[in-house]
């Protein structure tokens, strides 16, 4: 290369490098500004009825558009329930799918099966919702719902969980709903970090004479709890924030009641339905930002333990 | 497998072979017992996706006829269609993302390749993994916020932002990833040759994770294309034929959610054909998706 055309091309690459460095740099501090700005806009927003209904506002059962008297108690209930239900059927079906992909299935099975579970992550929520409407509900409502209501009847505690008239919509079906979007996040991630453990680990315990359970309690389960837990938390962010598929079959009613058939809602589906009837700069706006801030830290709390508990497993 | 079926032989203490057959023997069931339970739910999993897909096929093929591209959205009885939901809907998604991913790839590159392990590196891959997650229903409500109310009125653009929030930590993730499985003598390589930095990433690195940031940019389109939430409160929707930014416009999956609520069935319908054609195309680019990354490895 001549020495003229050296010198001039260095100078010129060191600006190229500056301006590509400092773009995506920019990019970078962008996004710290963007989710720093969604918590600002949301708390702003919602700082009207923060201040007319002081901390109350948090568990007050209120919600009544005519006397302008506003509270988060029965949606962030309904959003914790429904939420931490689903969690409850979700997580051994989605062991079941980690467990059977990574350890019992043929290798030929393990590819298309795993991508149809993800495939299932896939689906939009408002399909989820149609489904639930027009398949879970009517089963619900003529098969499971009866069945538990006169299967429980005389026990106590659960006659009351399983109580009312089986409408079918309600906060049980939310959570199944909620359950069935939820697996395929929490199997997917639970396949990964089993797939993590060293053969040898496994194959030591085999060798001893573990059976292929005993090798994934005593083996797969100590080498893998930080993680699984942290998969877990991801589903449960999941479910909290989840709108749509709620908003089709919770029934929607601003109430709390200790049946599970009961009609309910949750932040996301109280937002989704009345945000279109509110108006700007009304307290009832001012309530579902609110609302929206309030879902945003219990999101943002879970999600954060979710990615401490996963994070060794990126670090490898 | 199990050693303590030949009890003495095996080298254990065992008085008693009776109770170590019977004890491998219960371990033998419960192990066995799980391993059901597990096929069970892989079963159960598989049931629920065949379950959602026969569902959404049964009910729209019905409908599926050429009014449904030809028509706009008209009131019930009309033999309205769908062409102007699904218009908007590409362009929305299209345009989002084509918003999102410059963004979501500079902020890949930077924590890939100048910020990897620096402070404000953690804060980024920390913040960007938050909105990967957070419910898209709250970035609705700032853009509505941000854009809706001071411009006085949803429109096209708001929809438009609002899933560009959502693409930006997809593409992230993905371009990180797969920067990061670009090995590092190509880097060294190009830079021996008096590449600059810049063009070494550009033009040896990008070039080399194509696939992977391919891969991630269709997966973000599959994802926006079926989001409703968040348009809710940017784009609204529209019954009316209207490509005007600035004004509100209509989506496939906010239609179908009015459509399904209706009382209507020729409505119904429609939502059930919108909600075919959305999930088809959704799972038609996450297979897409995998083709494509498949290919190289």
């Amino acid at each position: 290369m001549p020495p003229s055309i050296a010198r001039n091309s260095i100078p010129n690459a060191r600006w190229g490098d500056r301006i590509f460095a400092g773009l995506t740099r920019a990019a970078a501090i962008f996004i710290l500004m963007l989710l720093g700005s969604i918590i600002v806009i949301l708390a702003v927003g919602g700082w009207p009825a923060f201040r007319a209904f002081g901390p109350g506002f948090l568990i007050s059962t209120n919600w009544n558009p005519v006397t302008e008297v506003f509270g988060a108690g029965v949606s962030v209930y309904g959003t914790l329930v429904t939420s931490v239900l689903a969690l409850i059927m979700a997580v051994p079906v989605s062991f079941g799918i980690a467990f059977y992909l990574t350890e019992l299935a043929p290798g030929w099975l393990r590819r298309p099966v795993g991508t149809a579970i993800e495939l299932l992550a896939a689906v939009p929520s408002i399909i989820y919702g149609m489904w639930g409407f027009f398949v879970v509900v009517p089963f619900m409502s003529t098969h499971f719902e009866p069945a538990m209501i006169a299967g429980f009847h005389h026990v106590p505690v659960m006659d009351r969980l399983f109580a009312g008239p089986p409408f079918g919509t309600g906060i049980f079906t939310a959570a199944f709903i909620l359950a069935v979007m939820v697996i395929p996040f929490i199997g997917a991630t639970m396949r990964d970090v089993f797939a993590t453990v060293p053969a040898v680990y496994k194959e030591s315990a085999y060798g001893v004479g573990c059976t292929t359970w005993e090798v994934v309690r005593s083996v797969v389960f100590p080498y893998t709890k930080n993680a699984v837990v942290g998969g877990i938390m991801l589903g449960l962010g999941r479910a909290l924030g989840e709108t749509m598929a709620v908003t089709f079959v919770i029934g929607n009613a601003n109430r709390i009641t200790p049946s599970l058939f009961n009609s309910g809602n949750t932040i996301a589906s109280l937002v989704a339905l009345e945000f279109g009837e509110s108006e700007t700069g009304s307290l009832k706006l001012a309530s579902l930002l609110a609302l929206g801030f309030i879902l945003f830290v219990i999101s943002f709390i879970v999600l954060t333990i979710s990615r401490l508990l996963l994070r060794p497993k990126f670090k490898e | 497998m199990n050693v303590t079926h030949s009890g003495t032989a095996s080298g254990f203490p065992l008085r008693d072979q009776g109770v170590a057959l019977r004890l491998s023997r219960r371990r033998r069931a419960v192990s066995r017992l799980i391993e059901a339970l597990c096929v069970l739910a892989t079963l159960a999993g598989l049931f629920l996706l065949g379950s959602i897909l026969f569902t959404l096929v049964s009910n729209g093929i019905g409908g599926m006829n050429w009014t449904v591209f030809t028509r706009i959205t008209a009131p019930s009885g009309d033999g309205g269609g769908l062409l102007n939901a699904i218009v908007g809907t590409i362009i929305q998604a299209g345009l989002g993302t084509l918003l999102g991913t410059p963004v979501g790839l500079l902020v890949g590159t930077y924590l890939s390749e100048y910020g990897r392990d620096s402070k404000l590196g953690e804060a980024v891959r920390f913040v960007s993994d938050i909105l990967l997650s957070a419910p898209s229903i709250l970035i609705g409500l700032f853009v509505y916020r941000l854009m809706v109310e001071p411009a006085g009125g949803y429109s096209g653009w708001a929809g438009v932002v609002a899933l560009a929030v959502i693409v930006v930590p997809i593409v992230v993730r993905t371009t990180e990833d797969m920067l990061r499985l670009v090995p590092i003598s190509l880097r060294e390589a190009a830079v021996a040759l008096g590449a600059p930095r810049w063009k070494a990433i550009t033009q040896i690195c990008y070039r080399a994770a194509r696939d992977g940031i391919v891969t991630g940019i269709l997966l973000a389109i599959a994802r926006v294309a079926g989001e409703t939430a968040p348009l809710l409160f940017t784009s609204l929707g529209n019954l009316n034929w209207s490509l005007d930014m600035t004004q509100p416009m209509s989506s496939l999956p906010v239609t179908i959610y009015s459509y399904a609520s209706s009382p209507f069935d020729d409505w119904v319908q429609l939502a059930w054909v919108g909600a075919l054609l959305i999930t088809a195309g959704v799972l038609a680019l996450n297979i897409l998706a995998r083709v494509v990354l498949r290919k190289r490895s």
